[in-house]
């Protein structure tokens, strides 16, 4: 099997069969991180750039060790200027990438919707790194993977992402995802940061966290930017903790055998505490060994051809 | 002296009531006379030019109170020669360019060097002054110098004026000039760091959102002091059902204030944006199917009495990028008359309510020439084949700039003449 797509934009245009053939073959290249040598030659001759307009260590280096770990070469070129800034269309930036003829673009965009244009300039294949307030679908997938192991299944289960939901590009891939998947996604937050009409993305909206939280099989905690504070998306970080945080208190409410994800990096005592952060219900460090492996699978299934294809059917890697 | 006659064709003049097959008779550049075909009995002489309307529709010329010609200053995105034959390729004999050039038109230097370009050129400019020195909304221009340097009315389009005071003062005394201020209604806190409409769609995109409010509590704003002051009001590119709705209570009170729409906010909602299409990316954004609908009932009932295109012409340096970094706005001006018939096609709007919006709707608004083919009338006629339709080919635009979201798409209503002062300064091929 194959993605039948040139690039990976975002979650919204994948089916559920696209969905669970990624999550698939990620936790079956999983294994490869924990051999002593830590390689599979599939894609050997394969170039991918790490396009980074936005400073990431996390999300960058796992793009990076997922390429190396199924033998591409990776190049990261980190920029801190849009095009505009530099005097350059994208459409001159994406045609000069090109002509290095690189198999695939990894962008990291604070512009939403970049990577789409870039895509629509280059014949390679693109993948979103998270573009502006718009998707990550990586991360989704990686949140899914592992949601998953733990709870085999994600049909029927009850999904809580709370915090602020306008800019996150972290909740709209997992609402699209986990919807799609079966699950029921609720969204919570200060009203000032929930966008106008999420609901139609097929979630519930609360701003009450406590009702969010209620039996609820899947805590998603969001990373708050303070800079939020000035811009009077709320009026000060103990008020957003004492409200929105998640403590030992709220988490209370959940199911019993809750589990707890954020997408990092965490505001210990803002968003979520210290003892919840560190506790026995955080999955926060299976989340960043998933995005391997669903990195390494998103490579595969975007670059690889029919011969490794076989080889990997008949487990030859 | 030139003489013209155009002949057999459907004559469209809603400042007359008129739509019947007429002959008109120009002379001196103006009409001398105008007969009913059946009825017309006068023979050609010698030295007259005859324009066949067969079949064609025949109306006032266009005139667009809004369009930036980018000269001087923004020359690589349009000049007024290349902005002029735009403009009469789309069937327009007039257009008033904003304020927002380089250096900005808020000195009689800058109104004589636009109409000195404009001079020969296939249309007539009326140039729009600043309503603030530099459009930085502290000081008032001197507006007895640019009134009389031919400006018609002033603006600081482009960029809203914030200060409710000076916006008060601006009112007071640009009235005893006669020159309306066009409000660029924006509130520029609610706005904040938008590029599209807000609702479900931005926020599938992961765009910020401009609420209907930010325009709403300006033009709410702006039609009190209007009414506190006495003055002329003329609201730019509404596009909120809200601001339709004040203004037209508004006009209702007796206040002194008019409006216009764009093609685009007439026709084209905020799912035009999807694919971060950047050529769908403008200033007031494309708004919901309810805001088109309450345009456009706006348009029919005289509440918004004129189509501007609001014409923008940006190089792809400031379109090929980033959404949110796009420059705002679209060229408008070859397309406009194309995409409003559309309208009367789909029956919204009549020939006539679509005429008027387009020519004397804004002759009215701003006391400009022309907009009617009344006798004596400056002889400024454009004519239309409504059975041709074209496809938008950004490559064979007369416009400097590309920027258009209907590249591809086939229109209804093709301008086959534009005729200013009674000669023939647009054909067709």
């Amino acid at each position: 099997m194959r993605l039948k797509r040139k690039d990976l934009l975002g979650i919204e245009d994948l089916t559920r069969d696209e969905l669970e053939l990624i999550l698939s073959t990620a936790a079956s290249f999983k294994e490869v991180s924990e051999r002593e040598i830590k390689k599979v030659p599939t894609l050997r001759g394969k170039t991918v750039i790490n396009l980074f307009y936005e400073p990431s260590t996390r999300t960058r280096t796992s793009f990076e060790i997922a390429a190396k770990r199924m033998s591409a070469d990776a190049v990261n070129i980190s920029v801190s200027t849009s095009s505009v800034v530099k005097g350059e269309t994208l459409r001159d930036t994406a045609r000069n990438l090109e002509a290095m003829r690189p198999d695939c673009i990894v962008v990291r965009h604070a512009s939403s919707g970049t990577p789409h244009m870039l895509a629509g300039f280059v014949g390679c294949s693109v993948v979103n790194a998270g573009d502006g307030a718009h998707e990550h679908p990586s991360q989704a997938l990686l949140d899914m993977l592992t949601v998953k192991e733990k709870k085999g299944t994600l049909a029927g289960l009850k999904i809580a992402i709370v915090g602020d939901i306008a800019h996150s590009r972290v909740a709209r891939s997992n609402i699209y995802g986990f919807t799609k998947m079966g699950s029921e996604v609720t969204v919570a937050g200060p009203p000032t940061m929930l966008p106008a009409g999420i609901e139609k993305l097929g979630c519930k909206v609360t701003s009450n966290v406590e009702d969010a939280l209620k039996g609820t099989d899947v805590i998603m905690m969001l990373r708050i930017q303070m800079e939020r504070q000035s811009e009077s998306f709320f009026p000060t970080v103990r008020e957003y903790s004492r409200v929105y945080g998640l403590d030992e208190t709220k988490l209370k409410r959940a199911k019993d055998d809750v589990i707890i994800l954020h997408p990092g990096p965490i505001n210990r005592g803002v968003e979520i505490s210290s003892e919840v952060a560190d506790g026995p219900y955080s999955l926060i460090l299976d989340q960043v060994t998933n995005g391997v492996a669903v990195r390494m699978a998103i490579f595969y299934l975007l670059l690889g051809t029919a011969k490794e294809e076989q080889q990997i059917q008949a487990g030859k890697v | 002296m030139n003489r013209l006659v155009i002949k057999g064709g459907r004559v469209v003049d809603p400042a007359q009531n008129l739509d019947g097959f007429y002959n008109i008779y120009v002379m001196g550049g103006r009409v001398a006379s105008i007969k009913k075909v059946e009825a017309d009995t006068s023979e050609v002489g010698t030295g007259v030019d005859v324009v066949d309307a067969t079949g064609l529709v025949v109306v006032p010329g266009l005139i667009d109170p809004h369009v930036h010609l980018r000269e001087p200053g923004y020359e690589y995105k349009e000049d007024i020669s290349t902005g002029a034959k735009a403009a009469a390729a789309g069937g327009f004999t007039a257009v008033m360019c904003m304020a927002n050039t380089k250096p900005v038109n808020d000195n009689e230097s800058v109104t004589r060097y636009i109409l000195k370009k404009a001079e020969g050129q296939p249309v007539r400019v009326y140039p729009v002054g600043a309503v603030t020195q530099g459009q930085k909304g502290e000081r008032l221009t001197e507006m007895s110098e640019l009134k009389s340097a031919g400006c018609v009315a002033v603006s600081d389009d482009g960029v809203p004026i914030s200060d409710p005071g000076l916006m008060r003062r601006a009112l007071e005394y640009s009235s005893q000039f006669q020159m309306p201020v066009i409000t660029h209604a924006e509130d520029a806190r609610l706005v904040g760091h938008g590029s599209m409409n807000e609702g479900v769609v931005a926020t599938r995109l992961g765009l910020k959102g401009i609420p209907n409010a930010a325009e709403d509590v300006i033009v709410a704003r702006d039609i009190s002091l209007a009414e506190l002051t006495g003055g002329r009001l003329h609201v730019a590119h509404v596009s909120t059902r809200g601001s339709v709705e004040l203004i037209r209570r508004a006009k209702e009170r007796g206040v002194k204030v008019t409006a216009e729409a764009t093609p685009h906010h007439l026709t084209l909602t905020d799912e035009a944006v999807i694919g971060y299409r950047t050529e769908a990316k403008m200033n007031p954004p494309l708004r919901d199917k309810e805001d088109v609908e309450a345009l456009r009932a706006g348009i029919k009932d005289g509440t918004i009495d004129c189509v501007a295109t609001d014409h923008a012409p940006h190089a792809s340096i400031e379109k090929d990028v980033e959404f949110d970094k796009a420059a705002n706005g679209i060229i408008g001006l070859e397309t406009a008359f194309s995409v409003v018939y559309g309208l009367v096609e789909e029956g919204v709007l009549t020939l006539t309510e679509a005429v008027r919006a387009m020519s004397c709707g804004p002759a009215k608004a701003f006391k400009l020439a022309g907009g009617k083919l009344s006798v004596g009338s400056p002889a400024d006629i454009a004519i239309f084949d409504l059975n041709r339709s074209w496809t938008v080919e950004p490559a064979k635009l007369k416009s400097k700039s590309k920027n258009t979201p209907w590249a591809g798409k086939e229109l209804k209503g093709v301008a086959v003449k534009t005729i200013l002062g009674g000669v023939v300064v647009y054909t067709k091929e």
